[in-house]
């Protein structure tokens, strides 16, 4: 049985049909893409599957269990965790905040630990403390774990939202555009460390990019979105020749 | 402009370096010395100087009635409430240091235990000079609590809310009428019904049952505006306030508009000031708390605080409830330090006060909701002789503090206990 599996989603913004007969199904461990021209519903099928929209039609499965209609933090303790393709930080927390804020729903002590300090309080806070430490040191960002995360230059901004993410400790990671505005330099960067989560944690990654040198490095296999509806899927070489893709990217005359 | 001009200029560099190596022992040291000069020396030295008594708030009403007098009531506070502080700082900071670093070494709840005690021992004797003195600090220690309760909401959270003078109307007339109907002879409750003798003990139980009410009163406002964000909370809030308020000018009971009065007098300064510790030390934790930083997450980003795991709907409910309960407690102080309350206490007036106090201190902050409130109490007491000038001269105030500090004089920092105890010139000392 796959990991996640997503049947028949389809989307309706008011009249605006979104998504459309969307199908997934991500293994443990696969690292998978979704691409497609600007405002086909890529961050749409993002967000119905975290759950910031509900699907209007459709079955997502996570493990067995059917996690459509719940609220966006239980899917996400329950192990999506995603970045936003604009950065969605905290503006007044500091670096080392963010990541121990995704351990939230890890908490235990429960609010009379939190109101009264309790040993066990401190005990949690200081292990949480230093799993935020190790993620973010993993990712690059270690040294900038007491400042405020707006001092932060850009791609360590994308780098801190990533540890975020991986502190939620996800089953599968949702990347939305974790490229999107890097120089090169910086691109090189983001995906040794996408390789190196995904060695060393065993994540499987579900991710939209626009670049084509990430998606063909990276990826294991890709879906094409094109006006909500997924028109090709297959190995990064089977999409690079696939005519209908050319088509949906580039317009008719390329084909012939 | 203003705030770099000061900071740049030669006395403020000299005072700050003079003001360096003293611990906050030291300083809680002076500012005994300096109240029990004052206890000693006050009323001669004052006398020496021409002025009619001792100056009651620092000088201030002295000053604006009699401006002839201000040279003696500056050299008054000079010498009085300048000098033990700077020469206990200056002379024994070697010996303070020592003494804080020991203190610490030893436990730190235990140090912290002491410059409470040293606090308690300045306020008390700074208080016992006059009645009113004893008032206005009671007022004062009641308005930190209630400034940092709405801090929780208005400031953590994000959120606006106008319900605090409702919340502290709930907890005053609840703690009011379980004194009241229980301890004392009352012409709207009738006999007591237990001996006067336990109500100091069962005083607490009065204060946390009033602060529940306001936190059960909270939980009617936030079902409905929680449920999106924006201006709703503010308008029903608001509206919260005038129904709790119209609802107490109706209820006969409890005295309809004219209020009731003859509260047992159990709210003495140590009952105040215990449960102001309280109050600062449980929302200090608080907020934090991972547990308490999710308002703050959830006021800058509510998608991705929902994505990050946390629990937005029951963050909210949480820190607002919260907040009530502690508008509760200060309602069911208030109430008893003043010995009287009616419906009209707890209008708009009040909101005003309030919200000034937290936008003037600072957002986000326990520091700057104790500096609001103390310095906003303090101002209001000291411009007493101004009369109506006053609500110029204050309201003129917070427009500066709003243009050279759009969000408070001390925004946005956290309360480090430990950094604060530590002795200086050394280490810092982990939390």
């Amino acid at each position: 049985m796959p990991l996640l599996q997503v049947k028949n989603m389809t989307h309706y913004f008011g009249g605006l049909r979104a998504v459309h007969q969307y199908h997934l199904e991500i293994e443990p461990g696969q690292i998978r893409a979704l691409i497609g021209p600007n405002g086909a519903g890529k961050t749409t099928v993002f967000n119905l599957i975290t759950g910031i929209h509900h699907p209007s039609k459709g079955q997502i499965i996570l493990e067995g269990e059917n996690i459509v209609g719940l609220r966006p933090y239980q899917i996400a303790s329950r192990g999506l965790g995603r970045t936003f393709q604009n950065l969605r930080l905290w503006r007044h927390m500091t670096v080392l905040e963010h990541v121990k804020m995704a351990r939230y729903s890890r908490l235990t002590y429960g609010l009379a630990g939190a109101f009264f300090g309790t040993p066990k309080r401190n005990r949690e806070e200081e292990a949480i403390e230093a799993t935020a430490l190790e993620l973010l040191e993993m990712v690059g960002a270690g040294g900038f774990a007491h400042q405020n995360v707006l001092q932060l230059p850009y791609g360590a901004q994308r780098r801190v939202e990533m540890a975020r993410a991986l502190a939620t400790e996800p089953k599968v990671l949702f990347l939305d555009e974790p490229t999107a505005g890097m120089n090169p330099e910086e691109l090189l960067q983001m995906m040794a460390i996408i390789r190196l989560i995904h060695k060393k944690m065993g994540v499987a990654i579900f991710l939209i990019e626009h670049r084509l040198k990430v998606v063909m490095e990276l990826c294991h296999s890709i879906q094409t979105l094109v006006f909500g509806e997924v028109i090709a899927e297959g190995n990064p070489s089977e999409i690079q020749n696939n005519p209908k893709v050319i088509d949906a990217y580039l317009g008719q005359d390329m084909v012939e | 402009m203003i705030m770099t001009s000061i900071t740049n200029s030669g006395w403020w560099v000299k005072l700050k370096r003079f003001c360096a190596p003293v611990p906050l022992l030291g300083w809680l040291l002076g500012a005994l010395g300096a109240v029990i000069l004052e206890h000693i020396a006050g009323d001669p030295f004052s006398e020496l100087l021409g002025l009619p008594k001792i100056p009651v708030l620092f000088g201030a009403l002295v000053m604006l009635k009699k401006p002839l007098l201000i040279p003696s009531v500056l050299l008054y506070v000079l010498v009085i409430y300048g000098m033990p502080p700077a020469l206990v700082g200056r002379l024994f900071s070697g010996l303070a240091n020592r003494a804080a670093e020991k203190l610490l070494r030893f436990s730190k709840p235990f140090s912290v235990l002491i410059h409470l005690a040293l606090l308690y021992a300045i306020l008390h004797t700074w208080s016992d000079l006059s009645a009113y003195r004893l008032l206005t600090l009671k007022f004062t220690l009641i308005a930190v609590m209630l400034t940092l309760s709405l801090n929780v909401i208005n400031g953590y959270m994000g959120e606006f809310s106008c319900s605090h003078p409702g919340f502290m109307a709930l907890g005053a007339y609840v703690a009011s009428t379980f004194t009241l109907s229980l301890f004392v002879n009352d012409r709207l409750f009738g006999e007591a019904l237990l001996p006067a003798g336990l109500g100091p003990f069962l005083f607490p139980v009065a204060l946390i049952l009033g602060g529940l009410v306001a936190a059960l009163g909270a939980l009617v406002v936030a079902i409905p505006s929680f449920r999106t964000r924006g201006d709703y909370l503010a308008i029903i809030s608001l509206a919260f306030m005038f129904i709790v308020k119209s609802l107490f000018e109706n209820l006969e009971i409890v005295g309809g508009p004219r209020g009731m009065g003859s509260q047992p007098n159990w709210a003495n300064l140590p009952t105040v000031f215990v449960w102001t510790v309280l109050c600062v030390w449980i929302i200090n934790n608080f907020v934090r708390s991972t547990m308490g930083k999710a308002l703050n997450a959830v006021r800058d980003d509510e998608t991705a605080a929902d994505a990050m795991t946390v629990n937005t709907r029951k963050t909210k409910m949480v820190g607002f409830l919260f907040a009530a309960f502690w508008a509760g407690v200060a309602g069911g102080l208030f109430a008893h330090v003043l010995r009287y309350i009616n419906p009209g206490t707890f209008g708009i007036q009040r909101l005003a006060e309030g919200l000034a106090m937290v936008y003037f201190g600072g957002l986000n902050s326990v520091y700057g909701s104790i500096l609001g409130a103390v310095s906003l109490s303090f101002l209001s007491e000291a411009l007493r002789p101004l009369e109506i000038l006053k609500w110029i001269i204050i309201p003129l105030l917070l427009i500066l503090v709003m243009i050279f500090r759009p969000t408070g004089l001390i925004a946005f920092k956290e309360f480090n206990v430990g950094n604060l105890i530590k002795p200086k010139n050394t280490a810092p000392i982990e939390d």
